[in-house]
């Protein structure tokens, strides 16, 4: 069984659809992104995904079952990262996790997930005091107390600084490695890059590409560009395989000290397809 | 857990970060308090047509002001603020049952509401010599009133909720109603009789007359009813007005209620 499966799922504002009738898969134990600009109907699918808002049309498993359905004991199996909550400021880290992890049949401890995120040494401080980031970190002890079988996690770096992220990154790679599904939406592209499994770029409602990191948008067959100098000038060529051209330089006996070969990062692809959108 | 335990956990967290709140703690629970010696020492020594001290009948009254800001304010402010940072779309989120985030809130309420209860009818009685109720059925009468008005508030303060569109303002919007309700409903001004015809009957509307009166059953000497409109306590008719309160306010819960602020 896979961990999520949407076919058709569409959601419609006052005549405009958020999203426009979308299919997704997602297997258990893959991390998954889902990339696009705002306004693309990424939080929208995770929140019909999560259970916080009913769909207009199509047909959604997550786990198994429908979220708009379903009760208690599949929340029990699910962990949601929110976006920008601000509650809670006036209990302490521990107090907090600690009251939220009540509510799951087999939760982490307290000390545990505190650990995990990084905020042992926040562990009794109110969390009005802390910074954005380490804010945020409490929102992911928070999703990940419960032992989810799938996480979501809507934009969860926004705030952090790199050393933050670096650390964050490590943590959903061990939660991967414990076997934790995960669906990541973000706007940083070297992070669904160094994170993922597969992902999806999502614009105007719909899915425009799927794939792996290295595959996405055609991005494995993309041109090569090859830049040299030749004699004082600046060449450059556009080739999907260099090897024939590299021997005819080698032959030529160009200067190769000057070569470079470089191929679309995903940021390219990435704006090529929404770009196109547009 | 069960429903139980998470509900005693919800009420436990909404206690602690209650009192951590200096703001709401001053202006929900001291306040009338506060209101009550002002009004008590500056008309003190005056005393009503029956010959009761007017600190008494304040001591009295203000109970239902107690009971408007520890229920109707905090369960209306409380409930909009959960909505905006994010509390109840953290706990949907979670297997916790809504049932256990509504049972927390209204344990919050009611021990807000016994110790604003305490901390008045103490004052009252170290400050103003008011006597107790000696026997069993005055402090009976006390309960039941005390229980619907409480229930009554929590769930009108539950419905208004949902108006509020900004919950930084909605400590300031609840008290709109709440402040215009004490002058009329012989809180701050007594006996209601100096109001206007018209106005009177407006605010019998409201449960505020209704739960004044009956504290002051409870802690005045029966003599005192002759200052009451019509010249008795019309205890039936109080049991009646916040009985289809509490009714009112539940048939708003069940249509307005929602855990988002936002349409869905």
């Amino acid at each position: 069984m896979e961990a999520i499966e949407v076919t058709g799922l569409r959601k419609t504002y006052g005549g405009r659809d958020a999203v426009a009738g979308i299919d997704l898969v997602v297997a258990r134990g893959e991390i998954f992104a889902l990339l696009g600009p705002n306004g693309a109907g990424k939080t929208t699918t995770v929140e019909i995904l999560e259970g916080h808002r009913r769909r207009s049309a199509g047909d959604v498993r997550v786990l198994g079952e429908d979220p708009g359905r379903a009760g208690s004991a599949w929340r029990a199996r699910i962990g949601i990262v929110l976006q920008d909550a601000d509650d809670a400021a006036d209990l302490t880290v521990h107090e907090m996790v600690r009251h939220i992890a009540g509510f799951y049949p087999d939760p982490r401890t307290s000390d545990e997930v505190i650990e995990l995120v990084g905020l042992g040494a926040k562990r009794n401080a109110k969390i009005r005091t802390l910074s954005g980031g380490q804010r945020r970190r409490v929102d992911v002890a928070l999703g990940i107390v419960g032992r989810p079988e799938l996480l979501f996690l809507d934009e969860p770096t926004t705030g952090f600084d790199p050393e933050a992220r670096r650390r964050f990154w490590d943590l959903i790679r061990t939660l991967a490695g414990d076997g934790t599904t995960i669906l990541l939406t973000t706007h940083y592209l070297d992070e669904a890059e160094a994170l993922a499994d597969r992902l999806a770029v999502m614009a105007g409602g719909g899915i425009v590409a799927e794939g792996t990191p290295a595959t996405l948008g055609g991005r494995g067959a993309g041109q090569a560009r090859v830049s040299w100098m030749d004699g004082g000038t600046a060449r450059t060529e556009q080739v999907s395989d260099p090897s024939d051209l590299i021997r005819g330089l080698v032959a030529s006996g160009a200067d190769l000290s000057t070569l470079t070969i470089t191929r679309p990062t995903l940021e390219d692809t990435y704006l090529n397809l929404i770009g196109a959108q547009r | 857990m069960s429903t139980l335990a998470m509900s005693a956990s919800r009420g436990w967290i909404e206690i602690l970060m209650f009192l951590r709140d200096r703001t709401a703690v001053i202006f929900t629970f001291f306040f009338p308090a506060l209101l009550l010696l002002l009004f008590g020492t500056i008309f003190g020594s005056e005393s009503t047509g029956s010959g009761v001290a007017v600190s008494r009948v304040f001591t009295a009254s203000m109970i239902a002001y107690g009971i408007l800001n520890t229920a109707f304010v905090t369960m209306g402010a409380g409930l909009a603020m959960d909505r905006e940072d994010g509390t109840l779309k953290r706990l949907r989120g979670t297997p916790m049952p809504a049932t256990a985030y509504l049972i927390g809130k209204a344990l919050l309420v009611l021990a807000l509401s016994v110790a604003e209860a305490a901390v008045l009818i103490l004052l009252g009685v170290l400050v103003f010599d008011m006597p107790l109720p000696a026997d069993a059925a005055h402090w009976l009468t006390f309960g039941w009133i005390f229980l619907l008005a409480v229930i009554a508030c929590s769930m009108l303060g539950v419905a208004v909720s949902g108006l509020v569109k900004n919950a930084r303002n909605a400590g300031a919007i609840l008290n709109v109603p709440v402040v215009a309700l004490q002058f009329v409903s012989g809180v701050f001004i007594h006996p209601m009789s100096q109001l206007p015809d018209w106005l009177e009957n407006v605010a019998s509307l409201f449960p505020v007359r209704w739960m004044a009166q009956g504290f002051r059953y409870v802690f005045l000497p029966d003599e005192a009813q002759a200052g009451e409109i019509g010249g008795t306590w019309q205890l039936g008719t109080v049991a009646m007005a916040l009985g289809v309160w509490c009714v009112i306010g539940l048939v708003l819960c069940l249509v307005t209620f929602r855990w988002s602020g936002r349409d869905k």
